[in-house]
């Protein structure tokens, strides 16, 4: 019953955010941007108004949802830290401190922990290339990350 | 009249403590009671010296850096807004050799003016290439800038003008003007300062483009990345609307032109021009096949210009200055200037624009000064993660389209990642491998598949399985998917992977004994 509100909840908001985007030259993505920012996920209940809305078929929608990297299935972590990855990263020795990052927070790529306090993502480029390692946590950029630094990162976001 | 303090809020600089530092100023200022106001500039592209103040004094600007939110107390005490002496003082910022060297022509204003203010915008130049091209004729618009010799700056090089002069003479009621700024290869982050510190000037350039094709609509595909781009971005479209640059009437002018903002979902495959505008259609990132071309049958199947950030922001200055100035820089095939951005393990690291036509070595070497962590230079990977790897042996290939191509590597979008002797090159030949299969739309099977059995190919070779024949597999399948993708994602992997394997061999035949001691 609870689940069955909530989906209508989420339906009704969706609805609104499809009726204002709608008018859009191509008007998928600014949506599903809408949805993320509302919900903090695109959840699964709001698939098929968004079908409705722009005469889509569900999969086709649902084939837009998990092609992009950005949408989630589930909502993030209270904070979500984003470590670059990429080659300029790399050159600074951001593989290492991704994997003591790693180990700090005992998680894995993608993985949010079990007590919902942080997510860690990959992203490769922040454009922050000429002062790397570079991560973006709950939307701040943090360039020329060392150490002491990510050391201080696990412990803020576990706090 | 108050002073101004310029700090920064591009996000190099947000990255490194400008934010704070610009909140500690404020706080320092009002209680000392001191008249002075902070503008927060883009970034002149020094990266090692930001967050990078600068004071307005009679004498002309007085830059210090790098500045932290602890100096701001001392800076004062030393007479700051009189541009006084302090351990930090760094001068005249335009004295500064990694600007003096310069040549800016798209990055003329970046650092120096309110990204904000139209007026700053005006005062430095701004506008005077739209008004030039309004009084001309749509022909004689893209005659000037296939003359300026301007080739697409996103790194395919594809002349300019032709492409303006493919849609100018398309039917259609309806034609659009797209600007690629989804600037995703690591080592590059041109666009990105341009919209934080310059938008005016990509704007200037797109409705420029759309006058000359007859395009009254445009969009700017900007990742999601980006957020600081983004608010700017958003933010001067508001402003250029309020003031007539866009809209119904273009600088009162018969001509109409208004652009929106759409923002990416983190697909790095979304660069390539027909997965972007699948992408902004509101479909999957997936490459179109072509032709069509883009200028005939592009968003949503109408003919369309679609051009990276730096070529759109390279127009205006074109319309100002002429066709010949603009030709008159660079070498060969390569003309115009070319805003280079030097990353990763470099002591000087950020942005500099000059004449196509430098060395390698002269930018690695003498411009960025060497490895940041003072070992040698063991490889440059030059136009991002499809670009090839350089050893020191090609220092001397010139910046130019034609020079890089014929040493089997690619300029792309003109950014430079230097690692030092402590890189791994069969691990960044992996990397090449998974970064195509994390990215791969899918649609076809030698990028898709192909990527993935690099990785494994590069795993057997790491642990010493059949290195010889492994190396064979690895170079048959460069091959296929140099050939066989349908764009630059599987096509270009090849790049980066048979680089590192033509220039630094022994990185892939491990010595079995010390992988086993590990």
């Amino acid at each position: 019953m609870e689940s069955r509100s909530a989906d209508t909840d989420i339906a009704s908001r969706t609805e609104a955010i499809v009726g204002r985007l709608k008018p859009l030259e191509g008007p998928l993505l600014p949506i599903l941007r809408d949805i993320q920012r509302e919900f903090g996920y695109v959840p699964q209940a709001s698939l098929p108004v968004i079908a409705n809305g722009l005469n889509l078929s569900r999969a086709e929608v649902h084939g837009v949802v998990s092609f992009y990297h950005d949408y989630r299935e589930a909502p993030a972590g209270r904070h979500v830290i984003k470590l670059c990855r990429a080659e300029a990263c790399q050159s600074m020795g951001g593989d290492e401190l991704a994997e003591r990052l790693l180990g700090l927070l005992g998680l894995d790529w993608h993985e949010t922990g079990a007590d919902r306090k942080v997510t860690i993502e990959p992203v490769y480029c922040l454009g922050l290339c000429a002062c790397a390692p570079a991560a973006m946590v709950d939307g701040e950029v943090i360039g020329r990350l060392d150490a002491e630094m990510v050391d201080q990162l696990a412990k803020a976001v576990q706090a | 009249m108050s002073v101004k303090i310029y700090i920064p809020g591009d996000s190099g600089a947000v990255a490194l403590g400008a934010d704070r530092l610009a909140v500690r100023m404020a706080e320092a200022l009002k209680a000392r009671d001191l008249d002075a106001e902070i503008v927060r500039n883009g970034s002149r592209g020094l990266y090692w010296l930001e967050p990078m103040i600068e004071v307005e004094t009679e004498k002309g600007r007085v830059a210090y850096g790098p500045v932290k939110a602890s100096d701001v107390d001392s800076l004062i005490e030393a007479g700051l807004l009189d541009g006084g002496d302090h351990p930090l003082s760094l001068g005249a910022p335009q004295e500064l050799p990694f600007l003096k060297r310069q040549t800016r022509l798209t990055f003329a204003r970046c650092g120096i003016t309110d990204p904000l203010s139209l007026e700053d915008y005006r005062d430095h130049g701004g506008l005077t290439g739209l008004t030039n091209a309004i009084a001309m004729a749509p022909e004689a618009i893209v005659a000037q800038v296939t003359e300026s010799g301007l080739r697409g700056r996103g790194g395919a090089g594809f002349p300019t003008g032709i492409k303006w002069k493919t849609v100018l003479g398309a039917e259609g009621e309806q034609k659009y003007i797209v600007c690629n700024a989804d600037e995703g290869d690591s080592g590059t982050f041109a666009d990105r300062m341009i919209m934080e510190g310059d938008p005016f000037v990509l704007i200037e350039g797109m409705v420029i483009a759309g006058i000359a094709v007859g395009a009254t609509k445009g969009y700017v595909y900007l990742r999601s990345e980006y957020p600081h781009a983004i608010r700017v971005m958003n933010r001067a479209v508001e402003i250029a609307r309020e003031a007539g640059i866009l809209g119904n009437s273009v600088l009162g002018s018969d001509h109409a032109f208004d652009m929106d903002i759409r923002v990416g979902a983190g697909a790095y495959v979304c660069g390539e021009e027909t997965a972007l505008l699948e992408s902004l259609e509101g479909r999957r990132g997936v490459v179109r096949a072509k032709p069509p071309l883009p200028a005939h049958k592009g968003f949503l199947g109408r003919p369309t210009v679609i051009n990276n950030v730096i070529s759109l922001a390279s127009v205006p200055v074109i319309m100002d200055k002429g066709a010949d100035f603009y030709r008159d820089f660079g070498m060969g095939r390569s003309r115009g200037t070319i805003p280079v951005q030097i990353a990763g393990n470099v002591k000087h690291g950020g942005l500099f624009e000059a004449a196509f036509g430098m060395t390698l070595g002269e930018l690695v070497d003498d411009i960025a000064g060497g490895t940041a962590s003072g070992r040698p230079v063991k490889a440059v990977q030059v136009g991002g993660p499809l670009g090839a790897y350089f050893p020191r042996e090609l220092f001397d290939t010139p910046f130019d389209y034609e020079a890089f191509a014929a040493k089997d590597g690619l300029i792309g979008h003109a950014g430079i990642v230097v690692f030092d002797d402590t890189a791994d090159m069969l691990k960044q030949a992996r990397f090449a491998f998974e970064f195509c299969a994390v990215e791969s739309c899918g649609k076809c099977t030698p990028c898709r598949i192909g990527s993935t059995r690099g990785v494994e190919v590069a795993d057997k070779i790491r642990a010493g399985i059949e290195p010889e024949s492994q190396i064979t597999l690895m170079t048959d399948l460069c091959n296929t998917m140099k050939f066989g993708s349908l764009c630059a994602l599987g096509g270009f992997t090849p790049y980066p992977v048979m680089s590192a394997l033509t220039h630094f061999p022994e990185d892939f035949r491990p010595a079995p004994m010390s992988q086993a001691a590990e």
